[in-house]
């Protein structure tokens, strides 16, 4: 026996001699030892990743990234599974695209921390510096701006740049992070929270091309209507507002600064121009289906016309509400003198650019859990919201951030990174932001779909006593700015 | 010579079940302290064991006779063996017996980690501790062990507990980044010391003993073997729970007893030791204290904190003397010990 391990040792080298199968071996050690040998050598045959991110969307790609990025995180095996083909951008496309996203100032520090923002700016993106939001039931409006109009509020970019720009990174980052495109999930095994003799702990993947690969955490970013999580049985919150949006990219009918978005809230649902460039915006209008169908059939002038009068229509507004709303107005003014800011009037709209009218359905869900053993839920398939603040990709980045944090903490603490503990830490910390977001965005889509007059009166109110309120402002704007 | 009359005996005994090894450990107790406890639960390595071990009584003092002292006395109590063994399959379950221990993990990790980075010079992108071997004396069913291999480090760990190393393996064998990493074997510190010395360097650049001491029977040898294992400036890791009243009410009374946070039976406070106590025992034999530290449990949040007051639980980060080069082999060791 003695001969046998110096034998071992000086075949393999000081460092190399307790390995613990070799021992196994040697000493004829209990059936237990050898099962478990074996069962280790099972498990080598499927590749064994340390995270998997299913989906390569806008939040999974840049979950990517981010844990790429990570110095903590290095040499750990990350692989990103996507179903698309891979976006690559040579030229910026000369057509802007009608999806949109707002992206905060938090979220483009983040995606600078990632090195993508540069690549946005190169290709192509839009800062707003104010927003102007009012009703069309009443003169109540409320604008946010960062002071005197310095720094940006927030940038529209095009959902097509930011994965161009985090897909060029990824490129960069091959080393750390590997990336399937067209693979196809057909199949998600879940581990046992216990691990008993001879199972496998980790989640196992099977991909479409017949190939098993195997996590120690799954990350899912695969949308609203998650495999992932439908896979889990999570249940979700969930419901439908009966709403679609109609979105279309707009020609405006002269160059301007343009750097406001606008949004007015409509009886029927709120309607948003966000800048693109000097002469172009986009256009978010959220309404009922019938309406939203009927808004695909018009022809492009009408359709035009439609745009511009609900933005600039006064139809709605009660003398009562009226006269309400400007008493009050006028009280806060005696108080606050310098506070609240004077109204603008939006650009006018000329055409919209060619196929751009597209429409979707509107719902707002949330999953009553973010992870689980072994995974976590991030993006959309954890919470879809409303478009109409935007917030729906900020959210997303700010889940990336979050658990990025979270699990460079835990590899340089040695933990397993599908452990529970560090993923609790995360749905934790995420719902606390992301609940009451939903839940404000939810409050104002039900206060301002109806022209009752008691919820007018109250929105104008609320509307103008906050607009006059610099404090209260701020603490939105820095909120929604996270 | 009692000594050898029960080592036969047990030899005859030896068995692999459990039953005959409580036999053991029962002559065992019978026969008392008095340097006879020679045994090693490490049942597959016994025979070949018996040959690097001469059964003679102390004589640590004298240098050169390493491997006798190493191997005859003995850190292990077998009381204790026999408790860990029938709680080895619980290792795992994060909020069973052990769920302290795992909790632990976010003290102790971070204070081998922050204090083996502060001597290492070279560093590996995402692997803080890579390129050191680290020893986990009483590794368990791992615990500490895997997190410290995740760092980068390869990790011997060991356990006179057969049943705990088995479920450790069988932990670790489905994960191939720690596969590569640790290993495990059932045996007992002075065994390790004893062949080390046969390989001559000893080679570890720190050792780990988390939650152990308490459980052991001679500190002094444990003291002697950490630092025979260790390179020269190598660290020594120590986590346990002090000797005074405090630690008797929180540590047993309400810990074992009342909350059972941990397995009643876990602790015998004869066998605590302060920090000072400990302090002296190693710097006698060749290590410089570097640091002490006492850690809270709150049992509610489950969650262990830093602290100023060492009165219940400690961590102690200490380093073996000689950072000459020259001072590598063995016998040079044991003089600059007992110098």
């Amino acid at each position: 026996m003695h001969k046998l391990t110096r034998a071992t040792l000086a075949l393999n080298g000081l460092g190399r001699c307790f390995i613990a199968e070799k021992h196994v071996s040697a000493i004829k050690i209990t059936s237990r030892g050898l099962v478990c040998a074996e069962h280790g050598d099972d498990s080598g045959k499927n590749e064994v990743y340390d995270v998997i991110i299913s989906g390569g969307g806008l939040v999974g790609s840049a979950m990517a990234c981010s844990l790429g990025m990570d110095p903590n995180l290095v040499g750990k095996k990350i692989l990103l599974l996507e179903a698309g083909n891979k976006k690559v951008m040579d030229k910026v496309p000369d057509n802007y695209s009608t999806r949109v996203s707002s992206i905060s100032p938090g979220s483009a520090t983040f995606l600078s921390g990632i090195g993508v923002w540069d690549y946005v700016t190169q290709m192509r993106c839009k800062p707003y510096k104010k927003m102007q939001v009012w009703d069309a039931c009443s003169d109540a409006l409320i604008t946010f701006d960062k002071d005197d109009l310095q720094d940006e509020m927030a940038y529209i970019v095009e959902n097509d740049i930011i994965v161009a720009a985090l897909t060029k990174q990824l490129d960069s980052l091959s080393d750390n992070v590997q990336v399937r495109y067209r693979s196809k999930v057909v199949k998600y095994a879940w581990p046992m929270p216990h691990q008993s003799a001879n199972s496998i702990p980790w989640v196992k993947v099977a991909l479409a091309s017949g190939e098993t690969v195997q996590t120690k955490l799954l990350i899912g970013a695969d949308g609203p209507n998650s495999m992932v999580r439908q896979a889990l049985g999570i249940p979700t919150v969930k419901w439908n507002y009966d709403q679609s949006a109609v979105v279309a990219v707009l020609h405006l009918s002269e160059p301007t600064e343009n750097n406001v978005a606008w949004q007015r809230f409509l009886p029927t649902g709120p309607i948003a121009m966000l800048p693109l460039s000097d002469t172009e915006s986009s256009l978010v209008w959220s309404t009922s289906h019938r309406l939203a169908d009927e808004l695909l059939e018009l022809d492009e002038e009408s359709f035009v016309d439609a745009i511009n009068s609900a933005f600039w229509n006064n139809e709605n507004q009660s003398e009562l509400i009226e006269t309400a709303g400007s008493l009050f107005r006028g009280a806060l003014s005696v108080i606050m003198p310098s506070a609240g800011s004077p109204r603008q009037l939006p650009p006018s709209v000329a055409g919209i650019g060619p196929k751009s009218r597209v429409m979707f359905p509107l719902g707002i869900g949330h999953a009553s859990e973010y992870i689980r053993h072994r995974v976590a839920l991030i993006g959309d398939a954890a919470h879809r919201v409303h478009p109409l603040a935007g917030q729906g990709a900020n959210l997303g980045f700010g889940d990336v951030a979050c658990l990025t944090r979270l699990l460079s903490q835990a590899a340089f603490d040695g933990k397993d990174l599908g452990a529970i503990q560090h993923l609790l830490e995360f749905e934790t910390e995420r719902q606390r932001h992301n609940l009451p977001m939903m839940a404000a965005i939810d409050l104002m889509k039900r206060l301002y779909s109806t022209n009752a007059a008691p919820a007018v009166l109250l929105r104008t109110f609320g509307l103008q006593a906050t607009n006059m309120l610099p404090t209260l402002k701020e603490q939105i704007m820095a909120f929604a700015s996270k | 010579m009692y000594a050898n009359k029960f080592s036969r005996f047990m030899l005859g005994l030896y068995s692999r079940t459990t039953t005959a090894v409580c036999g053991v450990v029962q002559l065992q107790t019978a026969a008392g302290r008095s340097g006879c406890s020679w045994t090693s639960v490490c049942k597959q390595r016994t025979l070949w064991l018996q040959r690097s071990v001469s059964l003679k009584t102390r004589q640590h003092t004298e240098p050169g006779h390493t491997s006798a002292r190493s191997a005859s006395q003995t850190t292990v109590d077998p009381d204790e063996v026999r408790r860990f063994q029938s709680l080895a399959s619980k290792w795992w379950d994060e909020r069973g017996e052990f769920a302290a221990l795992h909790a632990m993990n976010d003290l102790r990790v971070p204070f081998v980690r922050d204090n083996l980075l502060n001597v290492q010079r070279v560093r590996y992108p995402g692997k803080p501790l890579g390129g050191l071997r680290i020893l986990d004396v009483g590794c368990g069913g791992g615990l500490l062990t895997e997190p410290l291999g995740r760092l980068g480090a390869d990790v011997l760990g060991i356990d006179p507990v057969g049943d705990s190393i088995s479920t450790a393996q069988l932990h670790s064998a489905s994960d191939p980044d720690l596969r590569e990493r640790i290993c495990y074997r059932a045996c007992t510190l002075e065994e390790l010391s004893a062949e080390e010395e046969e390989q001559g360097a000893s080679h570890f650049d720190a050792v780990v003993a988390s939650e152990v001491v308490e459980h052991l029977a001679d500190l002094e040898t444990f003291a002697f073997c950490c630092s025979h294992v260790l390179k020269p400036g190598g660290s020594l890791f120590i986590t346990t729970l002090n000797k005074t009243n405090l630690s008797y009410m929180l540590g047993i009374v309400v810990a074992e007893q009342l909350l059972r946070i941990v397995p009643s039976g876990t602790h015998d406070w004869e066998k605590f030791i302060s920090p000072v106590e400990l302090e002296r025992l190693l710097e006698s034999n060749g290590f410089s204290v570097q640091s002490v530290q006492g850690m809270l449990y709150n049992p509610v949040s489950g969650a262990w904190s830093w602290t100023n007051s060492t009165a219940i639980n400690y961590a102690l980060h200490a380093v073996k003397a000689g950072d000459d080069p020259h001072t590598d082999q063995p016998e040079d060791n044991t003089a600059a010990t007992h110098s």
